[in-house]
């Protein structure tokens, strides 16, 4: 079972959500951070023994004896990682998208593969949660290889929670696409309505299963409620807005931390989710 | 000698471009026959590689010296790899910048950090 904790707008609550959904198990748990660009589910779990290892993508690499210059790699190129200045070709593998088709379209054989580095993979363990982290190295802008990587790390047989990049773009598809269940965690804001909206349209596609989490809920706050029970989308859970909870998130504690009871909620919304009883594919 | 700049329009009265990779055109220019030619920049939307596309482009002109705004590292190093020589300068008309490349008044630039 893969339960993915989304959002649109970040800064909602993803990492928190997943935290205590993680520690609420019963069960042994993975916890895959796929927030490459910014992975912090660490600092509340606090994994140990952890293995760092180095995350590739393979980029080409030319040969300028065999190259002549003809162009056609560039030509080829829909990402424009290759120029041609008339001896020879030229490779900026930063822009690099790694299809491989220069490779094919080359008649001298003058390309290579080379691995080029985009981030580290780091995995360690805390309690009875199995810790995955991919972190994207600064300056590369293309996540989706490296949170394949992380996804790919995992054991498929466990209890698996995806923290996700948040939007809902490319890194947010790659990662939920394949969750037998996904989580939008959202605040009362417009913002986060606004948000909210683009991701239930992205699962409507991607056709998850999926529920809404409010996070720093309000009494008599109705933004969420309305567009919910318009859409007859199921609210998973409300967790309300409150300073002692965000003080200890700052801190590097957890929700739970605070609120021990919520260790039940999270361990019976599991069962729930488990049981297929929450949760709409399309509204 | 040929030389190329960036050009906001296909008029002598334009503006240079101060972008290089997503000028809209380019002006190839003939000192010695005294001839121009504007070439569209089928780079300028392009979302990503603008710069090494149009640079590759202006290889292809036969140009020695691009005359433009701000070029970035990736065309530089496209353009120096071919020996292209790029004076920066800013504000003029094509016009202006062609008599002050003429008259040895545009330095050759190193800084390319932009």
């Amino acid at each position: 079972m893969k339960i993915a904790v989304a959002s649109g707008k970040g800064g909602t609550g993803k990492t928190t959500v997943s935290v205590s959904l993680a520690l609420s198990a019963d069960v042994p748990v993975q916890y895959l951070d796929c927030d490459v660009e910014e992975p912090n589910g660490e600092l509340f779990l606090k994994p140990e023994e952890s293995v760092t290892t180095p995350s590739c993508v393979l980029v080409p690499k030319i040969d300028t004896n065999l190259c002549d210059g003809c162009g056609d790699c560039a030509e080829l190129c829909q990402f424009n990682a290759i120029a041609s200045q008339g001896e020879y070709a030229m490779v900026f593998p930063e822009l690099c998208h790694s299809c491989g088709g220069c490779v094919r379209v080359c008649t001298h054989h003058a390309i290579e593969e080379i691995p080029y580095k985009i981030g580290t993979l780091k995995t360690g363990k805390t309690q009875h949660i199995h810790y995955i982290q991919g972190k994207l190295d600064i300056g590369v802008t293309m996540s989706p290889p490296l949170i394949r990587e992380v996804k790919c790390a995992g054991k498929t047989e466990e209890l698996t929670i995806l923290d996700c990049p948040p939007g809902t773009s490319c890194p947010m598809i790659v990662t939920v696409r394949d969750a037998d269940f996904v989580l939008l965690v959202t605040e009362p804001t417009p913002f986060g309505l606004n948000d909210l909206k683009l991701a239930v349209e992205t699962m409507r596609e991607l056709a998850r299963p999926f529920a809404v989490i409010i996070n720093r809920d309000e009494k008599g706050n109705r933004l969420i409620d309305d567009y919910c029970s318009d859409e007859k989308i199921d609210i998973a859970m409300k967790i309300p807005n409150n300073r002692e909870v965000a003080t200890a998130c700052s801190n590097g504690e957890t929700l739970l931390s605070i609120w021990p009871e919520y260790k039940a909620k999270f361990r019976q919304l599991i069962g729930e989710i488990e049981t297929n009883m929450i949760g709409v594919t399309n509204g | 000698m040929k030389i190329v700049l960036t050009a906001s329009s296909t008029s002598m009265d334009s503006l240079l471009c101060e972008h290089f990779g997503r000028a809209p055109y380019f002006l190839v220019y003939d000192l010695e026959h005294k001839k121009a030619e504007f070439i569209t920049n089928d780079n300028s939307d392009a979302s990503q590689g603008a710069g090494i596309q149009s640079a590759q482009n202006i290889i292809k002109t036969g140009a020695r010296s691009l005359i433009t705004g701000q070029c970035g590292p990736k065309a530089s190093r496209v353009l120096g790899s071919a020996g292209i020589e790029i004076y920066n300068t800013d504000g003029k008309t094509l016009t202006e910048c062609i008599e002050l490349f003429s008259n040895g008044e545009l330095s050759s630039s190193q800084n390319t950090s932009l």
